[in-house]
């Protein structure tokens, strides 16, 4: 088993996890005795699932919720709940280091303590989880089986030896690190978000491979917790599919704390000798090897469809997950799918709102669309990198012209004052108009700032109407306005700026 | 010979310093057997097939300038010509090149690849620019510049474009024996322009019509700081197929329906520069209304300090842009002789800053790839902070053309005669000014030496 060769110890790790697991999978748990048909069975959950059953038990619904492992699924246990508490503690370090640009001291003999941060990590998540406890889960209405789920045909589940029938049943079962394919990283052993979390000591080199979010995000903080970092990756820039100037300040930052940024880098091979995992990478025609003690992969993820005998139920999928329709049916149509087992965005508030479409639809005969949800998303580095609608790019190769406002966040007064003035913010709307067709924020809560775009774009609120919206004074979120300003300014043409002067001239008669 | 006083200088006088001083540059790194010129002055250089590129545009402007007689300039064309003509093409070991393309290093001497470097399309591009620039300026009847038309018409017209396409319809980058095709894409506007307009002019390999259009779907323009701009980082994208290239007046399908022009852009994305510099953002030393212009060149090296509390990372030879970054505080000054067609006034006051606050960096009016004040007394750097060593000769290049361009329009001229160029803007999608009109006949008839 690669993991056993790895740093990581066992979950659980310590007295959290261990109360973690009494929430999420209480090991004495009996299951209900299924009482006639279901309105919704849930296999999985994740956030997904947690979402539909509470949402459709709440509107009267009699609903069974399946779940082999821990409730809350990826996000909440190996995700971004885990990561991002890890991130705070590594943002705390830069801080120290950083303290004398803050008008501080940095501390003398600054030493990081992985273990510290690792069990307020493990304190956090025990504490989120605790919300989604299996108790709190079944007072609310919903029958929870812990099981491995199987269909038995087009409307029956079995789980844990029970028969459970349905009318509508919803997949939400997540995904999972794929396995990765380079010869000899299996046998040499390596973490994925699976098992980071089980660290208990900070790998001295560890190797990330992979420059999409988890390997950035995972890379900076191991970095500022002290690790020897190497980010490989494939493609010329961070981010594939993000802005290349987004991708620029993202990998100009990794560099500017220390992580050896190796982009257009394939890693082709490991290996391993005395104790050191040895890696050979390619760039171009030229082969390089590092000796690192640890290699951590954030490549891809693959939906969890297998062992739920979706054969006999008649759902289809691929490699992609379950094939859905835009209103999340899959090819039976009894049966819906939501989350990351069939989505392309595979995050908790995709995987939310999707289910809270599943609902809607398979329930009360709704009518919603997947492709009509405005969904934002995060990658949770310094600075982070949000995002929401279209890039330029897919506007200009659907033909719609598109500009783009840009401020930077050198000139939005809090990043000055905070000390966080990297990044900037990016409206691109259709030329000639104010139709907001997107947004990228690059800044220190990029995340926080991009919800006034999306409300904006959700809203059919245009650029101009933005421009009112009054924003305290000061916060970074002004930046967003600060865009819509420059998109007023801009849109003062010779033609009226001459009869403005020509008015106020009349005026001063 | 006493100093020079830039100072004391019109402005006439000053950029005809600073030409004539970077002109220099070729004369002092070319090897006359083939015409290879050095990528830097430091020892032990390889040539650089875009610095070849520049020397070629250069000669010309030396011959009309009387810098250097008609035959001089003829005879360094021919070596140049005659070395890639015969010089040995194929995809194995011992090459110079592939396709027609050419590595983008090679060896001063015998001409082979060195360093392990990529087949560069567009390094190839540049030389081939100067390669057209030489056969559309030596345009008389005489056997010596008739054999410089032949093979410069040879020479481009061996150039596989289609094959760089790869299966995308842009081109790509660069191409390794082992590897085949970098897998770097083309993204954003940048200093292609030119590589584009040769490509789809080919008479004999012409990369395919969506190809200009599969590039341009990735520009991005943007309002910033107040300027709309067609985004590209660092100015050398603004400056480097312009310096051939005269897309004053005339338009593609993206300015038009932008209402402007890659001229103005390079105009605006000049003054957008300097108000980076104003602003200054990372509070690097100088910065300011005369000292800005982020570029590719050289740089400090590659390590990590503070100054003044701030964290920031250095590097060696970079792209620098603004207001992205990445951003080390060096400064290439090279950026404002070759932005001077595009935004003059602030262009030489730049120079005259240059040339009154930081003399040390100039070297008998010849500029350095970069500098940086920043680093003044720290690390191992002395009072004036970190100079690149040498010259480079693309830096040196860009200067000789655009203060040539600007002053008398020579290159843009010459180029606006040649068939190629005006198929290839025109197929590229380029309309109205001066691409409506006839072709002029080439200048290269006068005789000035």
């Amino acid at each position: 088993m690669s993991h056993e060769r790895t740093k990581a110890a066992a979950f659980p790790v310590d007295r959290n996890d261990a109360e973690l697991i009494g929430d999420a999978h209480p090991p004495h748990w009996r299951n209900p005795e299924p009482d006639g048909p279901y309105n919704l069975v849930v296999i999985g959950a994740g956030p997904a699932g947690l979402t539909a059953a509470r949402e459709a038990a709440s509107l009267g619904a009699k609903v069974a919720l399946v779940e082999r492992g821990l409730i809350g699924g990826a996000c909440v246990n190996v995700g971004c709940i885990p990561s991002k508490a890890l991130i705070r503690t590594s943002r705390l370090y830069a801080d120290m280091r950083d303290a004398e640009q803050f008008g501080g001291d940095t501390p003398k003999n600054l030493r990081v303590d992985f273990q510290r941060a690792m069990t307020r990590m493990r304190q956090i998540r025990q504490r989120i989880s605790h919300a989604d406890a299996a108790d709190a889960v079944a007072s609310g209405g919903i029958d929870l089986y812990f099981g491995e789920a199987r269909f038995a045909g087009r409307d029956t589940v079995a789980v844990a030896g029970k028969i459970l029938r349905f009318k509508k049943a919803l997949i939400a079962t997540g995904a999972r690190p794929n396995l990765p394919s380079i010869p000899g990283l299996v046998e040499a052993g390596y973490l994925s978000n699976e098992n980071m979390f089980d660290l208990v000591s900070c790998p001295e080199r560890l190797l990330v491979i992979g420059g999409g979010p988890l390997g950035c995000e995972a890379a900076q903080a191991f970095c500022l917790l002290g690790a020897k970092v190497v980010l490989a990756q494939r493609e010329p820039m961070f981010l594939p599919g993000e802005e290349r100037d987004a991708a620029q300040i993202l990998s100009d930052a990794l560099a500017r704390e220390g992580v050896e940024v190796r982009l257009n880098t394939e890693v082709v091979a490991v290996r391993t000798k005395d104790g050191k995992k040895f890696a050979d990478m390619v760039r171009d025609d030229e082969t390089t090897t590092v000796a690192v003690d640890e290699i951590l992969t954030g490549i891809g993820r693959s939906a969890n469809v297998d062992g739920l005998d979706l054969e006999l139920a008649g759902v289809a999928y691929d490699t992609a997950g379950i094939k859905v329709d835009d209103h999340l049916r899959t090819t039976n149509d009894l049966i819906y799918a939501a989350g990351d087992v069939c989505l392309e965005h595979k995050f908790t508030h995709t995987a939310e709102a999707s289910a809270r479409i599943v609902v809607r639809n398979a329930l009360f005969r709704g009518r919603k669309k997947l492709s009509e949800l405005v969904v934002p998303w995060c990658t949770y580095t310094d600075p982070e990198i949000a995002h929401v609608g279209l890039y330029p790019a897919e506007a200009r190769k659907n033909a719609i012209p598109v500009k783009t406002y840009t401020i930077l966040m050198h000139d939005v007064a809090r990043a000055v004052m905070d000390g966080e003035e990297e990044g900037f913010v990016k409206i691109h709307v259709k030329e000639g108009s104010d139709r907001i067709l997107g947004a990228t924020v690059v800044a220190s809560h990029a995340g926080e700032m991009i919800n006034a775009v999306s409300l904006a774009i959700a809203s059919g609120m245009g650029l101009s109407a933005l421009a009112d919206v009054i924003h305290p004074f000061p916060t970074q979120a002004a930046g967003i306005k600060m865009a819509a300003d420059a998109y007023r300014q801009a849109r003062l043409t010779p033609l009226r700026k001459r009869l403005s002067d020509r008015w106020l001239a009349w005026s001063r008669r | 010979m006493p100093r020079v006083e830039p100072a004391a200088l019109s402005d006439d006088d000053l950029l005809e310093r600073y030409q004539r001083a970077a002109f220099g540059y070729f004369l002092e790194t070319v090897n006359p057997q083939n015409g290879l010129v050095a990528d830097t002055s430091r020892p032990n250089s390889p040539a650089s097939i875009a610095v070849v590129g520049f020397a070629l545009s250069c000669y010309p402007i030396g011959v009309e300038r009387g810098w250097m007689t008609r035959g001089a300039a003829a005879k360094l064309t021919i070596a140049a010509l005659r070395f890639f003509w015969t010089s040995p093409q194929g995809s194995g070991d011992e090459v110079t090149g592939h396709k027609g393309f050419y590595y983008h290093f090679l060896d001063m001497r015998t001409g082979l690849r060195v360093w392990r470097c990529e087949l560069s399309m567009v390094d190839t591009a540049l030389l081939i620019a100067g390669v057209l620039v030489a056969g559309a300026y030596f345009s008389q009847d005489t056997k010596e510049e008739a054999e410089i038309r032949e093979l410069s018409e040879a020479l481009y017209r061996r150039v596989d474009w289609r094959w760089a396409q790869g299966s995308s319809p842009t081109l790509r980058q660069g191409w390794k024996p082992k590897s085949g095709f970098l897998h770097y894409g083309w993204e954003g506007y940048n200093e292609a322009t030119i590589l584009y307009v040769l490509s789809m002019a080919s008479p004999d390999s012409p990369t395919s019509d969506d190809s200009y259009a599969g590039w341009t779907a990735t520009y991005q323009w943007e309002n910033i700081y107040g300027y709309d701009v067609l985004y590209g980082g660092p100015l050398f994208m603004h400056q480097f197929s312009h310096a051939w290239l005269d897309l004053d007046g005339i338009r593609d399908a993206f300015m038009r329906e932008k209402g402007s022009d890659y001229f103005e852009n390079s105009r605006r994305s000049t003054y957008l520069h300097r108000e980076y510099a104003r602003r200054n953002p990372y509070g690097f030393e100088g910065y300011g209304e005369n000292l800005w212009g982020l570029s590719a060149g050289d740089g400090p090296g590659g390590f990590r300090t503070s100054v003044e509390r701030r964290r920031h990372r250095f590097s060696g030879y970079a792209a620098r842009g603004a207001p992205f970054g990445p951003d080390d505080g060096t400064i290439a000054p090279w950026s404002y002789p070759a932005s001077l067609p595009f935004a003059p006034d602030i262009c030489v006051s730049a120079l005259r800053h240059m040339g009154d606050r930081y003399p040390e960096v100039i070297d008998n009016f010849r500029l350095p790839s970069g500098f940086n004040p920043t680093l003044a007394n720290r690390r191992k750097f002395g009072r004036h902070g970190w100079v690149s060593e040498g010259h480079y000769g693309l830096d040196q290049g860009i200067v000789v053309m655009m203060i040539e361009n600007h002053r008398s329009r020579l290159i843009w001229d010459l180029m606006r005669s040649n068939q190629h160029i005006r198929r290839g803007l025109q197929k590229a999608g380029f309309s109205g000014g001066w691409l409506e009109q006839p072709a002029a006949s080439s200048k290269g008839g006068r005789d000035v030496a």
